[in-house]
């Protein structure tokens, strides 16, 4: 008797739940991700730095502030223009790379889907090694793109999405998300094939293309986060306008259009806006893989499914993931550098089998 | 919402449907008065779906379509949603979301685009809960509720919507009998205290004839009777439609439709 009553207790008749949404202690635990990693991006490093006085240092940039942290005017150089920039980079990009992912997985319907193995990110780096090859980013490393570049990665992220969707849905009614995933496997497969076939042609840029396309955070100070910032704007304003949307779609199409939304025009809208924060990403720092799938998941599971939740946490915690992974990158092996898409990649392959665990039920 | 209120809730002038070239709906002509239920009947693929879908703004049918005297094609979307909503066969589950979130939903044709629920919507959602039973789910994870309860957060969801106009696609075909009852009669409560309309299609021809004010038989894309149950549910039109065996009897409420197996030739 005991029991049942336990059990008849109903959940939510103790405190009224509140509706799904950004918890403040949430957000406060994203800020304070993201300042961590800017300390430790900062202070870690073949010379490594004194976190306390690296804070002071980073104060200092704030206008009206002038503290003395200590450090040498060489010091306050590594600081200020070499290691700053590049973990602003990190956080751009790992906040790109995880919030269009979760954009993905929203439209999509899909725990699975990531600007990786939707082909997105594969589409992207063809458009760059085009732009390479034919000469466009020569004269120099990559550090230093030229604003083309982003745009021509952009053009690419949408034929490679436009591909996968249409090979994805080419199966009719027996579509499922596996299919989708198959379809971006294949169209990456597809892309990096003709990607390769660019490089053997063209041999004097291998070197260049190949150290950018196993993903790195470029050292060219400033430039590439000036670069990337717009992109940065302008698509996680268009996609976190529409978190609610998001969990609209998620009841499917019929249902979301009952409820007076123009589903396939958002999903149209919010593609374009992953797509070109996609690109932007791989054109600053080449392909850097499962950030997208790692963080959005990772939050999914902790601070709760819906898109207004996942997605804002997904720009805070993707960009400091990021931006610590880069840390691992540079001091692993230091004084050599891995590849920070090797990193993610040793990250994300365990990790992706435990969403795939996780994701049985849908895919089945 | 325009339109004036003696108007019929629905009203289908010809209603065309093709779908890939085929014809599903060859001109049906059907009207709903305001606080009826009407619930249309029919073999597989007769169409029963695809005319929900139609009424619901789910395929295109600007003018065969007048919901309270406005074609449909006038009618902006959010608008539109707040004139009729759908409970829709099997609908997705989507995982994780709790049920308050997900009667929430229905709000969405009054939460202005990009923004974000008012406390006057969460006051409806809040009602509507208790009004359902469901006040003890809201923070379960609605994949972890019963078919039954889940058919009645699908309700909610419609309820919250503020529609006057219910649509129900086969409300019923997951639920044992207790279930089945429970539901419709939940929705026929709901029909007096709210003044809803019900348009609904079912495959139990008893248990929908105990609750139609008016039945539609519908066979090939087209409308072959209307009328009471009394008057739809016969031996003769169920063995040329459905082209099944069956004996009506007369029950309390309407006609009860039973089975029985053919002879052997």
């Amino acid at each position: 008797m005991l029991k049942r009553a336990r059990f008849g207790t109903p959940v939510g008749a103790v405190t009224p739940p509140r509706p799904a949404g950004l918890r403040k202690r949430w957000l406060a635990a994203g800020a304070l991700a993201v300042l961590v990693a800017l300390v430790a991006g900062v202070s870690l490093g073949p010379v490594s730095l004194p976190p306390g006085s690296v804070a002071i240092e980073l104060l200092n940039l704030l206008p009206g502030v002038r503290l003395d942290s200590g450090l040498t005017e060489r010091e306050i150089a590594i600081v200020t223009e070499l290691r700053l920039p590049r973990t602003v980079l990190g956080l751009l990009v790992g906040g790109l790379l995880a919030l269009a992912g979760g954009a993905y997985q929203g439209v999509f319907r899909n725990p699975l889907a990531d600007p990786y193995l939707l082909g997105v990110a594969a589409g992207a780096g063809l458009a760059v090694t085009v732009m390479l090859t034919l000469g466009v980013g020569a004269g120099g490393t990559l550090s230093g793109l030229p604003a083309t570049i982003p745009l021509a990665a952009f053009v690419g992220s949408l034929g490679a999405v436009a591909m996968t969707y249409l090979l994805g849905s080419a199966g009719g009614r027996s579509r499922s998300p596996a299919t989708l995933i198959l379809a971006g496997v294949a169209v990456s497969a597809f892309l990096s094939a003709g990607q390769t076939y660019l490089l053997q042609r063209h041999a004097e840029s291998i070197q260049q293309v190949y150290s950018w396309l196993l993903g790195r955070l470029a050292t060219a100070g400033w430039q590439d986060v000036r670069l990337v910032l717009p992109y940065f704007l302008l698509t996680s304003v268009v996609i976190l306008l529409h978190r609610r949307e998001l969990d609209v779609l998620s009841v499917g199409d019929d249902e979301a259009t009952s409820l007076g939304l123009h589903p396939q025009r958002s999903r149209y809208l919010l593609i374009a806006a992953a797509s070109l924060g996609t690109a932007a990403a791989v054109s600053a720092s080449g392909l850097i893989g499962f950030v997208g799938i790692i963080v959005p998941h990772t939050i999914r599971m902790l601070a709760g499914a819906s898109y207004r939740v996942i997605l804002p946490l997904s720009l805070l915690f993707g960009g400091a993931f990021l931006a610590l992974t880069d840390v691992v990158a540079r001091t692993a092996a230091a004084p050599q550098e891995i590849p920070i898409g090797v990193v993610t990649a040793l990250l994300g392959g365990p990790f992706f089998v435990v969403v795939l665990r996780s994701a049985r039920r849908v895919l089945t | 919402m325009t339109g004036s209120p003696a108007a019929p809730a629905v009203e289908l002038r010809d209603l065309r449907i093709s779908l890939d070239g085929t014809s599903i709906l060859a001109g049906v002509d059907l009207t709903v008065a305001a606080g009826e239920w009407v619930t249309v009947i029919g073999p597989n693929g007769a169409g029963k779906s695809t005319l929900l879908r139609a009424v619901g703004g789910l395929l295109p049918a600007p003018d065969a379509v007048r919901l309270f005297g406005t074609p449909i094609g006038g009618l902006p979307r959010r608008e539109r949603a707040r004139v009729v909503a759908t409970v829709a066969q099997s609908p997705v589950v989507p995982p994780g979301m709790a049920v308050l979130d997900y009667v929430l939903l229905g709000r969405t044709p009054y939460i202005p685009p990009l923004g974000r629920e008012s406390a006057a919507d969460l006051a409806v959602v809040h009602a509507v809960l208790d009004r359902l039973d469901l006040a003890g789910f809201r923070a379960r994870e609605l994949a972890t509720l019963s078919g039954g309860e889940r058919q009645r957060v699908f309700l909610a969801r419609a309820l919250a919507q503020g529609a006057t106009l219910l649509l129900l696609d086969e409300p019923t075909s997951a639920l044992d009998i207790g279930h089945q009852q429970e539901v419709l009669e939940l929705v026929d409560q709901l029909r007096r205290t709210h003044g809803l309309t019900v348009l609904a299609t079912m495959h139990d021809l008893s248990i929908a004839g105990e609750y139609a004010d008016r039945m539609v038989l519908l066979a090939a894309g087209r409308v072959v009777a209307v009328g009471s149950p009394r008057e739809v549910l016969t031996d003769r039109l169920l063995a040329e439609h459905y082209r099944a065996s069956v004996r009506v009897v007369d029950g309390e409420h309407g006609p009860l439709v039973v089975p029985v197996r053919p002879r052997r030739q």
